[in-house]
């Protein structure tokens, strides 16, 4: 599938990368010291941090991801915004944004060295900035492969124009540079991504044209008719629905382990809160945000429902076929085959654009949170501390350019040897899975101890591993898939292998976390930990605040529509 | 130096919508007859994106003026 790009296309390319570039530089001159690279000066107003925030999460992987997910499994996709997105960010809003915004915390490794003990802290800050670079390197050589697969162009060239382009607006603005190119990435998919929408459920025949497909989808997969267009009703038995996964499964592993432990520790997205301008607009920026990724399904999760729909023969036909790769349908392709199908030259190069950017987005992400971490976390904890602040300022303009130099060495080493980047990213996800039980324990109980979070963690990875170890999914071969100590339990799907590691991993963390804590002696006072535990943190005023800004008030809204939109498509 | 970004953005999109637009305009028909049904989307979403792009653009510099009311220069700087 190759397609080929009018003049009108490269134009609206160029423009996004004249105006990308143009910001950083205008930016550049109110960079004076390391707080405005890293923290963006903790200067900005809500909303701009909420669509970075979403912007940040919304990378080309989720785009393409989501997409293809939906033709996969349907409107149960959706549960990775109504089940495993909103309940989270509404928690980290209320919740956790008072200690983290609140500390002295630069960054979230940070926060967990002034709540439990340096090891904690190494431990957290070194897999965290090694899963980046390799997250930045990933994405690099995903756009680079899309490129040359739908266009033609480079491998080469796409891998170094990508880093170069990114390297020059971090390097320039920091932190701000990357949150403003997120805002603009955030439109550019609303608006390169909602004709594709509109236009495939013109000539699928609106909703009800959707279901009747998705009907036939369903029926010839064996399921029941309902499947591909609800989303809790066959959620009842692992069998019955696309997913293979049963209701409890879902809940706990993805609605809770999983979802929480993204939102509520992963610096990435936690560090667009930070960059507010003040707590309340700390507080506000996960809210707000839930408000966009609320809908998001309808811009992400349906083009793949879509896409499956129409290359069903459903009497009068299919409208559009799906690339299949190796005999089946090819579901990463879904996003791109679409923009090809559906867009004349002109609205092509905005759907590129859009694409392209969002690839972008998630290397300058993960570049960002990577310099943050490193300068502060690794290199002013162990190498050097105690210098300038101008010296940590071309520390981490040093860092911009080693993390993306990191990122090239990781894209080439994808695409050479792709069973080590699934190795990789399997132990990366062990690691992180018992991450929110710390934090749980670490801010509302006092009692917990910096051995009894080391400890824990390293039970709750252990834990993944073995649980990953004795399970495989049904038709998946023993190695990276699991199985690789023995098979004791085979899952129907690959998805419920991973939220039920998620479960061991967080129970064992908490529990160990626990009976090490109550074993050893708590080496922080009451006043180290104020500020940093909920119990010894004094309440936040919010008297002068207007109802409508409280954040307890704007999350029990979102929630509710989030109930709302889980009930009208149940 | 404190960059709006409703500005970069409403800039933008502007250009866009103008480009998309104006190519719409003048494009062969044939193009949207073989892809979007038979829809201009260059010249609808061109109009859309236009019309976001100008609203942003006009709020961006209303709160740039307002705010110049509400801090004058002194003289001399």
């Amino acid at each position: 599938m190759l397609i080929h790009l009018g003049v009108i296309d490269y134009g609206l390319l160029g423009v996004y990368f004249a105006f990308v570039l143009g910001i950083g530089l205008v930016i550049r001159k109110g960079i004076g010291g390391s707080k405005d690279f890293f923290e963006s000066g903790r200067a900005l107003p809500a909303w701009i941090c909420a669509l970075g925030f979403i912007g940040a999460n919304l990378g080309a992987q989720e785009v393409m991801g989501m997409a293809a997910s939906g033709a996969k499994y349907g409107l149960m996709t959706s549960h990775f915004y109504w089940l495993g997105a909103i309940p989270a960010m509404v928690f980290v809003a209320v919740f956790m944004m008072p200690f983290y915004y609140g500390s002295k915390a630069r960054s979230v490794p940070e926060y967990l060295k002034l709540r439990f003990d340096e090891k904690t802290r190494g431990l957290n800050a070194v897999t965290f900035a090694c899963m980046t670079v390799m997250s930045s390197g990933i994405s690099m050589y995903a756009l680079a492969t899309l490129l040359r697969a739908i266009l033609g162009w480079n491998l080469h060239l796409c891998i170094a124009a990508s880093g170069v382009v990114v390297l020059i607006y971090i390097f320039t603005g920091g932190l701000r540079s990357a949150i403003y190119k997120e805002v603009l990435q955030f439109f550019l998919i609303v608006f390169g991504f909602l004709p594709l929408v509109l236009l495939g459920l013109k000539q699928v025949g609106g909703w009800p044209g959707l279901t009747r497909r998705l009907a036939i989808v369903a029926v010839r997969n064996g399921m029941p008719e309902g499947a591909w267009s609800h989303s809790w009703k066959f959620v009842g038995s692992a069998q019955s629905n696309p997913m293979g996964v049963e209701w409890f499964g879902l809940v706990m592993g993805l609605g809770f382990v999983l979802s929480f432990g993204y939102w509520c520790t992963d610096f990435l997205v936690v560090q667009r809160a930070m960059a507010a301008k003040d707590m309340g607009a700390a507080r506000r920026t996960p809210i707000i945000a839930a408000i966009p990724k609320m809908l998001f399904p309808f811009l992400v999760i349906l083009p793949g429902m879509l896409a499956i729909a129409l290359t069903t023969d459903a009497g009068g036909g299919a409208h559009f076929s799906l690339p299949s790769k190796g005999g089946s349908l090819n579901y990463d392709m879904v996003v791109p085959a679409m923009l090809a199908h559906y867009f004349p030259s002109g609205l092509l190069g905005l759907g590129l654009t859009a694409l392209i950017a969002s690839f972008m987005s998630g290397m300058a992400g993960n570049v960002t949170a990577f310099n943050t971490v490193w300068t502060y976390d690794i290199y002013q904890s162990y190498i050097r501390p105690q210098a300038s602040d101008a010296h940590y300022l071309a520390v981490g303009r040093a860092a911009t350019v080693a993390g993306i130099a990191a990122s090239v060495a990781c894209a080439y080493t994808a695409a050479k040897f792709n069973n080590i980047m699934d190795v990789l990213q399997l132990v990366f996800a062990f690691v992180n899975a018992p991450l929110f039980a710390t934090f749980l324990l670490g801010m509302f109980w006092r009692r917990t101890t910096g051995h009894g979070a080391f400890l824990g963690l390293l039970a709750g990875t252990a834990a993944a591993a073995v649980h990953h170890g004795l399970s495989l999914p049904t038709g998946a071969e023993v190695g990276i898939k699991g199985g690789w100590l023995s098979v004791v339990h085979p899952y129907p799907s690959e998805m419920a292998q991973n939220f039920w590691t998620a479960i061991w991993a967080f129970s064992a963390c908490f529990v160990a976390t626990v009976i090490v804590s109550l074993a050893t002696k708590q080496q922080k006072s009451d006043e180290e930990l104020t500020g940093l535990v909920y119990a010894l943190t004094p309440k936040l005023k919010e008297e002068d605040v207007a109802w409508y800004q409280r954040p307890a008030i704007l999350g029990v809204g979102v929630l509710t529509l989030a109930l709302v939109l889980n009930i009208v498509f149940w | 130096m404190d960059l709006d970004i409703r500005l970069p953005i409403g800039l933008m999109f502007s250009v866009f919508g103008l480009l998309l637009a104006a190519f719409g305009l003048i494009s062969d028909p044939v193009i949207y007859a073989e892809h979007s049904l038979g829809i201009n989307v260059n010249l609808d979403w061109g109009l859309v994106l236009l019309a976001f792009g100008a609203t942003m653009l006009l709020v961006a510099l209303r709160a740039r003026r307002s705010q110049q009311v509400r801090s004058p220069r002194r003289p001399g700087s």
